[in-house]
């Protein structure tokens, strides 16, 4: 990947967020295997649920990955975020595309509160709940923020992921 | 006043938590908490659908092991339609298991954990992780890269696609091993039997060394341990029987079938996670916790029964110098055995003709309409429960997830850690140690819980240590950049 990349390309710097998805678009991005070390000739990894230690999404992200659907007001803060945050948005697979399997909950008869009672046993959480609220209906990405760049699948492949991140500039 | 340190997100684990601290007006540490702040509602979409699409869609609760989803599926799947597999299927679903293990394990310790377990404990965020590995040992970073890799590659060669294929089938698998898949196995797994041997060579002169004390100590627990065996009680992944072992080693239960899940388990909820508490009804919610995974695979099997695994295994039980372990670090090292458990065990299946050829599914029509599956998964025994109207559509489905089991276990290790090293009492306006934020995500990450499975939820991964007081009141609130 490396050797196809003109030395006068400058670096960039590349997060990748996780939404409410089942973290498959993220094993895929590791099954780049090797090639995730010549990415780091080209890309600094500022943030990452699996690639990086750092806790605050960063000011000036170049390109930013985004697996899942928005599920919660936090997926929703950290849409916002990252958007504000970021030059180049990615939906990366299915769900941040469509909504995919993490939307088929808005099937539900009775909307979240039927989600909550069937596979939590309530309803709503205790009004002292430390868990951030659930939206009522799953959302994809481009539903909230604005998007620039759609990989889909369910994973996307892995090839796609490296020969997107190696076409940008 | 009382008060609570909370960790969010916590990184490099699979899903969305956050830790929280809760001290009371005596700033004495009352509760340690681990929130799982997601929520996916499979059980409420499967409902309705049917049971031979199973396989493919409850894969889709978790990329990392969506293996294990379909084992248990297509053994629920099998079970409804009152068949057993063709044995050809049978290995080749054992094959598919242990490859899978395989590349999570190599995910947990190689990518998430080394720097919990390789590099000493650092508080410079670039450092931790595969990259922090990349630049301190290049030649075990990419030896771990390339373990994943084979387990992927078993898994794609197999049964077409790395992350969730469509192989696995009530009634048996797809396809055969073909005898290029076959040679591509035995041509890799030198590489990958030197890789593990390398990481157990590191691993084991750390032990010795600078990990000494935590691998006695590090959130170490009383607990029940419960695990598939095989009928010699030798180590399982599939096709085996539970086991259930206390901290002594005493076994409590042993020869149960999948059958007795419901009446054996209950799950209890709490208000403050989604994730759910499994229990053993007989023991109730508090003595009744379990755990399971790794570690409790090598406590309650009596032997792996294959050589190299079966020398670590001893090796393992024998450095803990008790009956069995218990400290929440000794994960790892079981995560490595079971690494050497996994290549053995595929080696000694490719070697058999028989997955080349033969029948590989075994074809029926519905023949029941309730039926419970089990699989050892990479961390931990998965129960998928199924009832069925007799056009097999799903009426009630309940999914027992392995991090659920160990639940209350990373709530007890937490709390065990934070004791260790919050300086107590505490009182407003404390500074947090530094190690704090680090050694109690580590204490997680013992488990490598895949949040995506436990509340068949989701997401990125936060760490944020909150100290709350009794009145709710945040005393501090730790964010690591
Ligand atoms: S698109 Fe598929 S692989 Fe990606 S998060 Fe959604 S379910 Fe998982």
């Amino acid at each position: 990947m490396t050797a196809a990349l003109p030395p006068a390309k400058p670096r960039l710097r590349l997060a990748t967020v996780w939404l409410m998805g089942c973290s498959g678009c993220h094993m895929a991005f590791l099954d780049l295997d090797e090639a995730l070390v010549s990415l780091a000739d080209r890309y600094d990894i500022v943030h990452s649920p699996v690639l990086s230690d750092r806790k605050v999404f960063p000011e000036g992200v170049d390109v930013c990955l985004v697996e899942g659907a928005v599920s919660s007001v936090d997926n929703l803060a950290m849409a916002r975020r990252l958007r504000l945050r970021s030059r180049l948005v990615v939906a990366l697979g299915d769900c941040a595309v469509t909504g995919n399997v993490t939307a088929l909950r808005n099937q539900h008869p009775d909307g979240l509160a039927g989600v909550l009672q069937r596979c939590w046993g309530q309803a709503v959480p205790p009004a002292d709940s430390p868990l951030p609220p659930l939206l009522e209906r799953v959302l994809p990405l481009h539903a909230v923020i604005r998007v620039d760049l759609v990989l889909p699948g369910c994973p996307p492949e892995p090839g796609c992921i490296g020969r997107l991140l190696a076409s940008l500039g | 006043m009382a008060r609570t340190i909370t960790i969010d997100p916590v990184t490099r684990l699979e899903g969305h938590a956050r830790i929280t601290l809760q001290v009371d007006d005596r700033g004495a540490l009352v509760a340690a908490r681990f929130h799982v702040t997601e929520l996916r509602g499979f059980e409420t979409f499967c409902e309705g659908r049917p049971f031979s699409e199973m396989p493919m869609l409850t894969a889709r609760i978790c990329g990392i092991c969506p293996v294990s989803h379909q084992l248990c599926a297509a053994r629920t799947g099998d079970k409804l339609l009152a068949v057993q597999p063709p044995a050809t299927a049978r290995g080749l679903r054992q094959l598919l298991n242990l490859a899978q293990i395989c590349q999570s394990h190599a995910l947990s310790f190689f990518y998430l954990s080394s720097a919990d377990v390789l590099l000493g404990w650092t508080d410079d965020p670039d450092r931790r992780g595969i990259f922090g590995l990349i630049a301190a040992d290049p030649e075990l970073a990419r030896a771990g890269i390339r373990l994943r890799q084979f387990g992927q590659g078993v898994i794609e060669r197999l049964a077409g696609r790395r992350i969730h294929p469509s192989w696995v089938v009530p009634g048996g698998v797809r396809s055969a091993l073909t005898p290029a898949t076959r040679a591509w196995i035995l041509e890799h797994l030198p590489e990958a039997r030197r890789t593990a041997a390398l990481a157990l060579e590191r691993f084991k002169a750390l032990l010795d060394g600078r990990l000494q004390r935590d691998a006695r100590r590090f959130g170490d627990l009383p607990s029940l341990f419960m695990a598939l065996v095989a009928a010699d009680g030798s180590w399982a992944c599939s096709d085996g029987a539970l086991r259930i072992v206390d901290s002594q080693g005493v076994i409590v239960a042993d020869r149960l079938s999948e059958d007795a899940m419901p009446s054996m388990i209950d799950e209890a909820v709490e208000p403050w996670t989604y994730l759910r508490f499994p229990y053993l009804r007989a023991r109730g919610r508090i003595d009744g916790h379990y755990r399971v995974g790794p570690l409790a695979r090598l406590n309650v099997c009596s032997g792996i029964g294959t050589p190299w695994a079966d020398r670590e295994w001893r090796e393992f039980r024998q450095r803990a110098g008790a009956p069995v372990v218990t400290s929440s670090f000794a994960y790892h090292h079981a995560r490595l055995v079971e690494i050497v458990a996994c290549l053995e065990g595929i080696a000694r299946l490719v070697d058999d003709d028989s997955l080349c050829q033969g029948r590989v599914r075994a074809r029926a029509a519905l023949n029941a309409n309730e039926a419970i599956g089990v699989s050892e998964a990479p961390r931990g025994t998965l129960f998928h429960h199924y009832v069925v109207d007799d056009d097999g559509l799903i009426t009630r489905i309940n999914l027992i997830i392995a991090t659920g089991q160990n639940n209350r276990a990373m709530n007890l290790a937490l709390e065990a850690v934070a004791r260790e090293e919050l300086p107590w009492p505490i009182g407003p306006g404390v500074e947090l140690p530094a190690q704090l934020l680090n050694r109690l995500e580590a204490a997680i990450r013992c488990y490598d819980p895949c949040l995506s499975c436990s509340t068949h939820a989701a997401g990125a991964m936060a760490l944020q240590v909150q100290l709350r007081g009794a009145d709710g009141q945040v005393w501090a609130d730790d964010r690591r950049p």
